[in-house]
């Protein structure tokens, strides 16, 4: 069992939870992630590691809460403890020779692209840090990304904080404006992926994306986590989680991810109709 | 005198209908007079044929003649002295082409119902045997094993009862392996898996579940940092293969791997689990390949309400199914298209509307018709398309079932560890790798297997083990 240290809400749809797990702690980089399950009846949930502290062997998640197990999960609590935790799976982002970077984050996917910006960041590499919400509400970790980049630009869907503008639009000004970038990082919803590669092709400017497909193991046996790559198949939990975002195919990516759209709506409401009768 | 029947006692079974509906295990199981019965049918041959048909050579002969005297907690000590899981054998060992392919009564007629006495004996032990199994002293070596399939929990069984202090790392959440994950409910009831492994708790094993060797720790690590003298690698069967053919990774397209797991690890056929698994009530499933995996992830499909179709490229005599498997599925309605092959995965797009939810799933499969040609490589006669035979049946859900690649995980992060062209580790007869005191055995090692050419593998590297650290 695996007990939550902390647990923050960072906005209405979004959590922080600190957990304690040091052998996850002992070896996490980042870009890698963990799998969780919240009890005995969970499934295999893959999230990415948003921090790690090796001193106090704890392992920090962020999670939307989208579907049944996000609902159970953000109904836990400080000194609770989760069934299983296990990782740090998948492989690490290679941060090696970078000079200037910009660190595209959307939505809970800007927690993700935290590590990466922040080891980028402490290596001495020049991060541009892009991130788009919504609108100001719900606008998280605004300190933290403040220490973890160079330049932090924020951009709302409303215009309600700093730009009215997507994030493709923001990097799209950066680049217009003469700013070279060695690599494009990319961490987020898989549509804003797409869009943030075809920008980048259109310049030439090397991508990484981060996949977040439906996984079981994690460990490479399962195959539930494949994806066409430069027309070849991979699989996110041993191959990735990162790719070269101008070969991979988004569109099919997208569809597999809505597979169980259905089931995941239904037991998403039926977990908090559940929750609501306890609370009567 | 022997009992000169010519056929084995029949296997009771749950009636074909109606356990094409649940997940309760299918074969029944002997009771006592028809365990007898079957034992008295053993001619106890000086030179024990079926010995030598046996992966890890128990010893049959005898162990079938204290059946017949009724002896069953005494049969079951004389297993357990080669076997750490025989109720698992006696109920998944492909016993027709090993120990009962070897028996004198099989040249004429019938041979002994070996692997139903096996498990019949096993079973009785679990109901009757009040006696724990005690830890034995300490010899003060440490072991690793990596991995708690059969591989893992026979060498694990092996070290232990000979005083090593023995810890097995599992990646998943529950031990068992492909037990687990893999083989489902209605063949092998988890309960019984988990006897076994309690089994082995109780003789000191430890087992530490999410813990993935290779990411979560190393095996230098383990070695360097931890203390272990020795490892065992059975990390078992890795990714699992496609045919590279168009539409593979349209929604509705899974590996068996997968499959099996959302419904034997994850239980996503039962209420109240929250992993999901498409719904197939009333769908037509395809499951593409022949083997037991095949068969079981068709059977799987059956009992989810489907209409299902094995789809495999040769004929039905080159099915590397066991037997049995290929009839009960039959039996449960499961219908066999062979010399057939898929080459087209065929998916459903509504041009009118880009937004459908169905676009991006799976709605038919094309196939071509084989016949055979001369024998290739393998001794088997080789599959030819047919000219002009192509032809669509509508689908739903397409499984395939073709077999794995070893696992990349521990290979990549090991030095020196060598491994051959199709990724297994490579290991000499006792099991050794390139590293000195790491030892690897089962799928990890030959692709995927037999779950008792596992335990074979894992039973020879432990007698490896006990030699090397013994010198040291």
């Amino acid at each position: 069992m695996y007990r939550i240290v902390k647990k923050r809400v960072l906005n209405p749809t979004v959590t922080l939870m600190e957990i304690e797990a040091p052998a996850v702690a002992r070896k996490a980089e980042p870009g890698q992630f963990i799998i969780l399950r919240v009890d005995e009846n969970g499934e295999r949930v893959p999230l990415t590691i948003a921090a790690y502290d090796r001193e106090k062997g704890t392992v920090t998640i962020i999670f939307q809460i989208v579907g049944a197990t996000t609902e159970k999960l953000n109904h836990k609590e400080e000194g609770e403890y989760l069934q299983d935790f296990v990782g740090p799976l998948g492989r690490a982002t290679e941060t090696e020779g970078l000079k200037r970077v910009a660190v595209i984050g959307g939505g809970v996917g800007t927690a993700i692209a935290y590590p990466v910006a922040k080891k980028l960041h402490d290596d001495g590499c020049h991060v541009d840090l892009i991130v788009g919400f919504r609108n100001k509400d719900l606008i998280i970790l605004k300190e933290e990304f403040e220490a973890a980049s160079t330049n932090l630009i924020i951009g709302t869907d409303d215009g309600s904080y700093g730009k009215k503008a997507l994030v493709t639009d923001l990097l799209k000004e950066q680049i217009d404006a003469g700013v070279h970038y060695d690599r494009v990082i990319a961490i987020g919803p898989v549509i804003m992926m797409k869009f943030v590669c075809q920008l980048t092709k259109e310049y030439n400017i090397p991508t990484v994306v981060s996949m977040n497909p439906i996984m079981i193991d994690g460990t490479g046996m399962c195959g539930g986590c494949r994806l066409t790559v430069g027309g070849e198949t991979k699989f996110a939990c041993v191959d990735g989680p990162e790719f070269d975002g101008h070969k991979v195919d988004f569109d099919e990516a997208m569809a597999r991810g809505a597979m169980y759209r259905d089931f995941e709506l239904h037991a998403r409401e039926e977990t908090c109709n559940l929750f609501k009768q306890e609370v009567k | 005198m022997a009992n000169m029947c010519p056929n084995k006692n029949p296997m009771p079974h749950q009636d074909p209908v109606v356990r094409s509906g649940n997940f309760q295990e299918v074969a029944l199981g002997y009771t006592k007079e028809q365990a007898i019965d079957e034992a008295q049918r053993c001619l106890n041959c000086k030179n024990m044929p079926c010995v030598s048909g046996c992966p890890v050579q128990i010893r049959i002969p005898e162990f079938i003649a204290k059946v017949a005297e009724g002896d069953f907690e005494a049969a079951y000590q004389i297993i357990a002295q080669d076997s750490a899981l025989p109720a698992v054998c006696g109920r998944v060992c492909p016993q027709e082409t090993q120990c009962e392919s070897k028996c004198v009564r099989g040249i004429k007629h019938e041979s002994v119902g070996i692997g139903r006495l096996e498990r019949f004996v096993a079973d009785w032990h679990n109901a009757n045997a009040t006696e724990k199994a005690v830890k034995p002293a300490s010899n003060g070596h440490k072991v690793a094993i990596i991995g708690s399939g059969p591989a893992g929990l026979t060498c694990a069984g092996d070290l232990a009862r000979k005083g090593y202090e023995v810890t097995v790392y599992e990646a998943l959440h529950l031990a068992g392996g492909v037990l687990v994950y893999g083989i489902p409910e209605f063949r092998l009831p988890k309960s019984i898996v988990q006897k076994e492994v309690d089994g082995l708790k109780d003789l000191g094993v430890k087992i530490e579940t999410n813990v993935v060797v290779g990411r979560s720790i190393t095996i230098d690590e383990l070695m360097e940092q931890f203390g272990f003298e020795a490892v065992f690698i059975g990390s078992g069967a890795g990714l699992p293969m496609f045919m590279h053919i168009p539409g593979e990774n349209l929604k509705g397209v899974y590996s068996a791997n997968e499959f099996l797991t959302r419904i034997n690890l994850m239980k996503a056929y039962k209420d109240g689990s929250d992993t999901p698994i498409m719904p197939l009530k009333g769908k037509k499933v395809a499951v593409v390949g022949g083997g037991n995996v095949a068969m079981d992830a068709a059977r799987c499909s059956r009992r989810l309400g489907a209409d299902v179709y094995i789809v495999y490229r040769r004929s039905e005599a080159e099915l590397p199914a066991r037997a049995e498997e290929v009839e009960h599925a039959k039996e449960e309605g499961i219908i066999f298209k062979t010399l057939t092959n898929p080459t087209d995965i065929l998916g459903y797009n509504n041009p009118e509307d880009k937004r459908d939810p169905k676009n991006g799933s799976v709605s038919g499969l094309k196939c071509v018709e084989m016949e055979l040609g001369e024998p290739d490589a393998s001794g088997r006669r080789r599959p030819i398309v047919k000219e002009g035979s192509e032809f669509e049946m509508e689908m739903d859900c397409v499984i395939m079932a073709l077999g794995t690649s070893p696992n990349p995980l521990i290979k990549s992060t090991t030095k020196g560890l060598e491994i051959n062209k199709r990724g297994g580790i490579i290991v000499n007869e006792e099991g050794l790798t390139s590293r000195e005191a790491v030892y690897a055995g089962g799928d990890a090692v030959t692709g995927a297997a037999t779950v008792i050419l596992a335990m074979g593998a894992g039973k020879t590297a432990a007698k490896a083990i006990d030699e090397y650290l013994a010198k040291k």
